[in-house]
C-alpha cells in the first residue's frame, strides 16, 4: 500500500474557469482601473502584466452578519489582560463610535479595494475591447481565403478519426438483432451442456444423440457469429464536416509618420508610441488587417516594421510626399473594390510653405473618396498646446486640415502633446460606433 | 535507532520511513484510529488551486473562487502570506497535500499534523460523525461539478450564477443545526402517489369526451387544489431557508431547486468544522506536538530537525495580546493546544486546584485516554465549557469585556481570578456557540393564497440587530429565489 501520490505534474490552472468567471462579473470595475492604470503608464509597458486595483463593488458576497455596534448588548473575551480588575472602564476605539461613518461603512462590506495581478492578455483585451475600425464593410467575396468547417451530416465514408460510435455502434446493434446473432452467453450455455453431458460417464443413446446434435448447434452458432459480425463495415458512419468559404472584410492600414528634422526626438517619440498602439490593436483584433508603413521626410519611403519604429533619419519635411507614397502604393497593390482603406498619419504640423495646400488638394480629391477613415494626430509640445488651446488656431498643417474635416466626416483630426494623450487620444479614435 | 533523514531535501524514500515511523507511533503511542491515508505531493501553484476552492480537490465553478484565487495569488507574490503548509481533506480516503518547497522536517511535521492529527479527529468526532459522509463526498463533488457545467451550458451562465449567488448569500443559513431533514413518513409518500394516481386519471378522462356519445365515461374525482396541498406541508417555522427555498419556492425550476440543494449539502458538510476549530486545530496540534518529540525521544530525529520543528511550531501557536498589532481573535491552534497540553498535564501531574477542578480525570495517569474522550464527543463550545482550566485561564491571562452599544466605554467583566473562572470559563465557550454567534433567522409564513410574501424573523439576541446594508442585499437574493415579495422582521428574544 502507498501513500504517496506526486501531483506536481498535474495540469495547473484549474482555477482557470472561475478566473474568467471573476473577470467578467468584475467587468465594469477592471475597465476602468485598466483605463486608469494605463493612462499614466508607457506604450511600451502595455504588454506587461500589471497590478489591477478595483472596488469591490460588484463583486460583493453578502451575508448575514450581526452587528452589535448598532445596538444591543454582548460580552467577549479577550487574551493579554495586564492592568485590568473587574469593573474597570475602557474607552472604545474611534471606530466603534455611533456604528456610522466611513469606518463603519468599511466594516460592513468587509472587504476594500480589491487588488490583483491581470496578464497582459486579459489587460489588452478588455483595453481594447471597445474599439474598432470605424466603417469596415464588406468588399467583395472574391477574395475569401479563409474558410471553415461546418457539420454536414453522416457518411458511410471517412477517415478513421471521425468516426461516429454512436450511429455505428446503433446500426451494428440494430443488424445483429434484425441477422439474430446469437449471443455469447447461447455459445456459453451450450458448451457448458455439452460439457456436462460429456462428463457422465456411462452414457446412454440418447446422450450421444444430444451430443451430436449440441455438436453440430455449437458448429452453427460459431459459424453464424462469424458471417453475422459484431461490427460489419456497412455499420461504420462518419461524422461529415464540409468546407465553407467565410466571406472576410479586408483592410489595410497605411501608417504615415513625419520623421523630417523639425520632429523633435520627443515628438518622434510620441509618434511610434501612438503606432505602436495601433499596431497592437490591428494585430489583436483584426488578423487579416494589412499594415503599410510609410515614413517621410522631404521624401516619402516604404519601410518595415522594424525600421518604421526603430531607425533614425533626419531631413526636410515634405508632407505630400507621404501621401503620393500612400496613393502609389494603394494603386498598385489596394484596389478599393476589394479593400477597406485606412490611414493615419502623425506630423508635428510643419511643412514645406504651400506643401499644405497640395496635401488637401489630394486628400479632397484622391485620397478621401477611397478611405474609410483617415485619422491625422499632430504632435505638439505642452508650450504649444496652450497656445493652441482653441481647434481653429494651428500650424499651417493642421489649419489646412481643418477644412478637410469639414468636407469629409471620416477625417478626424487630433492633438497629442504628453504621452498621457496618447491612451484617450486613441480610445477616441477608434471608438465602437453607438449602434444605429 | 538511526535518523529517519538527515537532510533538508525531501525524497520520496525518506517520506516513506518518516510516514512509516510517525504511523507506527500515532497507532500505538497515542492509540490514534483514522481513516487510510493518501498523501500528495502539490506545487505551490497547486495549492493556490485547492485555497480557492475551498481546500476541496474539485469544485463546481463559480467567479467568487475566481476572486478568492486573484487575492491569494497577488498576496501570495507580493509576499504578505506564507501559504498553508497542508491542506487536509475530511474524506476516505483523508487526502493531504504535501507543499513541495517544505523541507523534510516540514514534511515529516505536516504528515504528523494531517494525515493523523486532523484525520483522527475527523474519524471519530460525533459531530462529522453524524452530519458527514467522508466516503462520498468526493463522488459528490464530481457530480456537483458536472451538474453545473450541465446547466451552464443549458440554461447559460449568468443564470447560474445568479442562482449560485444567491445560494451563496444563505449558506450560513442553509444548514440543519439541530434534526435532519424531514423524511417523508410512508403514510405520505403513499399519499402522493395515490394523489399523481387520481390525477393521472383526471387528464385521462378529457379522452372519453370524444367518444361519441352512447359510451359513459368514468366518474371523474375530485378536483385537488395544488395550492392546499403546499401549504399544509411547509411545517413552519424553518430554520434552514435554504431547504424551504429549494422545497417550496413557487419560482424555481427543477435544476435550481438541484443548485440550491448542492449549495445547501456543501454547506451542511463544512458545518461541524466551523463548530470545531479549536478542537480541530488543537488535537491536530497536540498530536505533531507529541509525534515529534517522541520521534525526537527515540533517536528517529536530529536536534536540528527538532529545533526547526519547535521553530514552526511556537509561531502556530503564539497567541498575540489584545493590544497586539498583529492580534486577530483567539488564535485557535494557540487555545487549543494550550487547553490539550493542560489536560495531559492534570492527567500526569495534577495539582491541588486541579483535582478540585477536574476530579473526574486528575491524575487518571493515561492523558491520551481523557484527549481521545475530548476529540471523539465534544464540540468547541462543550469543550470549552467542560475544560478549560484555571491555569490556562492564567497562561492567557484571559479577560471578558462587557460591550453596549450605546455606552462609550466596555466594562470589564470576569477576569482570571478566583472569583472570574467560571463566569468568564461560560462567557468563552457562548463565544463558540455558533447558535448564538449566528444570526437566528427562521421562515415564519409564507402567504401562498394571499400575494405570495414570504416572512422572515430574525430573534435578536440580547438586542443586536443584524447589520442593514448586508441584510437589503441577502433579502434581495432571497427575493430573486422565492419569485416575490420578501420580508425581513427584527424582533426583541
Amino acid at each position: 500500500m502507498t501513500y504517496f501520490i506526486d501531483r506536481r505534474l498535474n495540469p495547473k490552472g484549474k482555477s482557470l474557469g472561475n478566473r474568467q468567471r471573476f473577470l467578467r462579473r468584475a467587468r465594469a470595475q477592471i475597465r476602468e482601473a485598466v483605463q486608469k492604470s494605463l493612462k499614466d503608464s508607457a506604450v511600451a509597458d502595455i504588454s506587461k502584466d500589471r497590478k489591477i486595483k478595483i472596488s469591490s463593488k460588484g463583486t460583493k458576497e453578502p451575508r448575514f452578519r450581526l452587528d452589535p455596534r448598532a445596538a444591543g448588548e454582548r460580552d467577549f473575551v479577550l487574551p493579554g489582560n495586564r492592568e485590568f480588575v473587574p469593573g474597570d472602564e475602557i474607552k472604545k476605539p474611534k471606530s466603534a463610535e455611533g456604528g456610522h461613518g466611513k469606518e463603519a461603512a468599511d466594516y460592513a462590506e468587509g472587504e476594500d479595494d480589491f487588488e490583483f495581478v491581470m496578464s497582459q492578455d486579459e489587460v489588452l483585451d478588455i483595453f481594447f475591447e471597445d474599439l474598432e475600425l470605424p466603417n469596415l464593410v464588406r468588399t467583395t467575396l472574391k477574395e475569401t481565403a479563409s474558410k471553415t468547417w461546418r457539420r454536414a451530416g453522416i457518411t458511410t465514408a471517412g477517415s478513421p478519426t471521425q468516426i461516429n460510435l454512436v450511429r455505428t455502434m446503433r446500426n451494428a446493434q440494430g443488424r445483429r438483432l434484425a441477422l439474430k446473432r446469437p449471443k455469447l452467453s447461447e455459445l456459453k450455455a451450450l458448451e457448458e451442456e455439452l460439457d456436462a453431458l460429456e462428463r457422465d460417464d456411462p452414457q446412454t443413446e440418447e446422450t450421444r444423440e444430444r451430443i451430436v446434435a449440441l455438436k453440430a448447434e455449437i458448429a452453427r452458432v460459431i459459424a453464424k457469429r462469424k458471417w453475422v459480425g459484431f461490427i460489419d463495415p456497412v455499420d461504420v458512419r462518419y461524422n461529415a464536416f464540409s468546407e465553407q468559404p467565410v466571406p472576410a472584410s479586408q483592410a489595410v492600414m497605411f501608417c504615415l509618420m513625419d520623421v523630417s528634422g523639425s520632429m523633435g526626438e520627443r515628438e518622434k517619440d510620441l509618434a511610434k508610441r501612438f503606432y505602436m498602439l495601433l499596431h497592437l490593436f490591428l494585430k489583436r483584433r483584426y488578423e487579416r488587417v494589412d499594415i503599410v508603413f510609410i515614413r517621410h521626410t522631404h521624401d516619402a519611403q516604404e519601410v518595415d516594421e522594424q525600421e518604421f519604429f526603430y531607425s533614425r533619419q533626419s531631413g526636410g519635411t515634405i508632407v505630400s510626399t507621404a501621401l503620393e507614397k500612400m496613393l502609389e502604393i494603394q494603386k498598385e497593390r489596394y484596389t478599393t473594390a476589394d479593400w477597406n482603406i485606412y490611414a493615419a498619419q502623425a506630423s508635428d504640423g510643419y511643412t514645406q510653405s504651400g506643401d499644405a495646400r497640395r496635401c488637401v488638394e489630394m486628400l479632397n480629391g484622391e485620397i478621401m473618396p477611397l478611405c474609410q477613415y483617415y485619422a491625422y494626430i499632430e504632435i505638439l509640445d505642452e508650450r504649444e498646446m496652450e497656445v493652441f488651446a482653441s481647434e481653429d488656431s494651428g500650424a499651417e498643417l493642421w489649419r489646412a486640415y481643418r477644412t478637410v474635416a469639414e468636407l469629409w466626416s471620416n477625417f478626424a483630426t487630433k492633438r497629442i502633446s504628453k504621452p498621457a494623450d496618447i491612451f484617450p487620444v486613441f480610445r477616441e479614435l477608434f471608438k465602437k460606433a453607438e449602434a444605429g | 535507532m538511526a535518523l529517519l533523514f538527515s537532510e533538508a531535501e525531501w525524497d520520496f524514500a525518506a517520506l516513506d520511513r518518516a510516514y512509516k515511523a510517525i504511523e507506527e507511533i500515532a497507532l500505538g503511542d497515542l492509540g490514534l484510529d483514522v481513516y487510510p491515508n493518501q498523501i500528495e505531493v502539490i506545487s505551490s501553484e497547486q495549492m493556490l488551486d485547492a485555497y480557492s476552492s475551498l481546500g476541496m480537490p474539485l469544485m463546481y465553478n463559480h467567479w467568487s473562487f475566481g476572486k478568492l484565487f486573484a487575492r491569494e495569488d497577488t498576496m501570495y507574490r507580493a509576499g504578505y502570506s506564507a501559504l498553508a503548509y497542508e491542506i487536509v481533506i475530511n474524506s476516505s480516503p483523508c487526502i493531504s497535500y504535501l507543499l513541495e518547497e517544505n523541507t523534510m522536517t516540514m514534511q515529516a511535521l505536516v504528515m504528523a499534523h494531517a494525515a493523523f492529527g486532523h484525520n483522527h479527529f475527523f474519524k471519530n468526532n460525533y459531530l462529522f460523525r453524524q452530519w458527514t459522509n467522508a466516503e462520498g463526498i468526493l463522488d459528490y463533488l464530481a457530480f456537483a461539478k458536472k451538474y453545473i457545467a450541465a446547466c451552464e451550458e443549458r440554461h447559460g451562465r449568468d443564470e447560474v450564477e445568479a442562482v449560485l449567488d444567491a445560494a451563496h448569500a444563505l449558506m450560513d443559513q442553509g444548514v440543519f443545526r439541530y434534526r435532519r431533514p424531514p423524511k417523508p413518513s410512508k403514510e405520505r409518500i403513499l399519499e402522493k402517489r395515490r394523489r399523481r394516481a387520481e390525477y393521472e386519471q383526471e387528464a385521462y378522462s378529457e379522452l372519453w369526451r370524444t367518444l361519441p356519445a352512447g359510451i359513459e365515461p368514468p366518474s371523474s374525482p375530485p378536483i385537488i387544489d395544488p395550492e392546499d396541498d403546499f401549504d399544509g406541508d411547509m411545517k413552519l417555522p424553518e430554520e434552514n431557508i435554504l431547504y424551504f427555498l429549494e422545497k417550496h419556492s413557487p419560482a424555481l425550476k427543477a435544476w435550481q431547486r438541484e443548485t440550491l440543494r448542492i449549495v445547501r449539502n456543501l454547506a451542511q458538510y463544512f458545518y461541524p468544522q466551523r463548530q470545531t476549530k479549536v478542537m480541530n486545530e488543537g488535537c491536530a496540534t497536540f498530536v505533531h506536538h507529541a509525534i515529534m518529540h517522541l520521534m525526537f525521544d527515540r533517536g528517529l530525529i536530529s536536534e536540528g530537525a527538532l529545533l526547526e520543528f519547535l521553530h514552526s511550531h511556537t509561531s502556530v501557536v503564539f497567541q498575540p495580546e489584545y493590544n497586539d498589532r498583529r492580534y486577530n481573535g483567539i488564535n485557535p491552534y494557540a487555545l487549543g493546544f494550550a487547553m490539550m497540553s493542560d489536560i495531559a498535564r492534570i492527567a500526569r501531574e495534577p495539582t491541588d486546584e486541579d483535582r478540585e477542578w477536574f476530579p473526574a480525570f486528575a491524575g487518571s495517569g493515561d492523558a491520551f485516554a481523557v484527549l481521545r474522550d475530548a476529540w471523539a464527543n465534544y464540540r468547541d463550545e462543550s469543550f470549552v465549557e467542560q475544560f478549560l482550566s484555571p491555569k490556562v485561564m492564567r497562561d492567557l491571562r484571559l479577560f471578558a469585556l462587557f460591550d453596549k452599544a450605546e455606552d462609550d466605554v466596555y466594562k470589564v467583566g470576569a477576569i482570571h481570578n478566583e472569583s472570574g473562572y467560571r463566569r468568564l470559563r461560560t462567557l468563552l465557550a457562548r463565544q463558540y456557540d455558533t447558535g448564538a454567534s449566528d444570526p437566528n433567522i427562521q421562515v415564519t409564513a409564507a402567504d401562498l393564497k394571499g400575494d405570495r410574501t414570504l416572512t422572515l424573523e430574525h430573534r435578536m439576541h440580547r438586542g443586536v440587530p443584524l447589520h442593514h446594508a448586508t441584510k437589503q442585499r441577502v433579502v434581495e437574493h432571497i427575493e430573486r429565489l422565492w419569485g416575490h415579495n420578501v420580508v425581513l422582521e427584527e424582533v426583541a428574544d
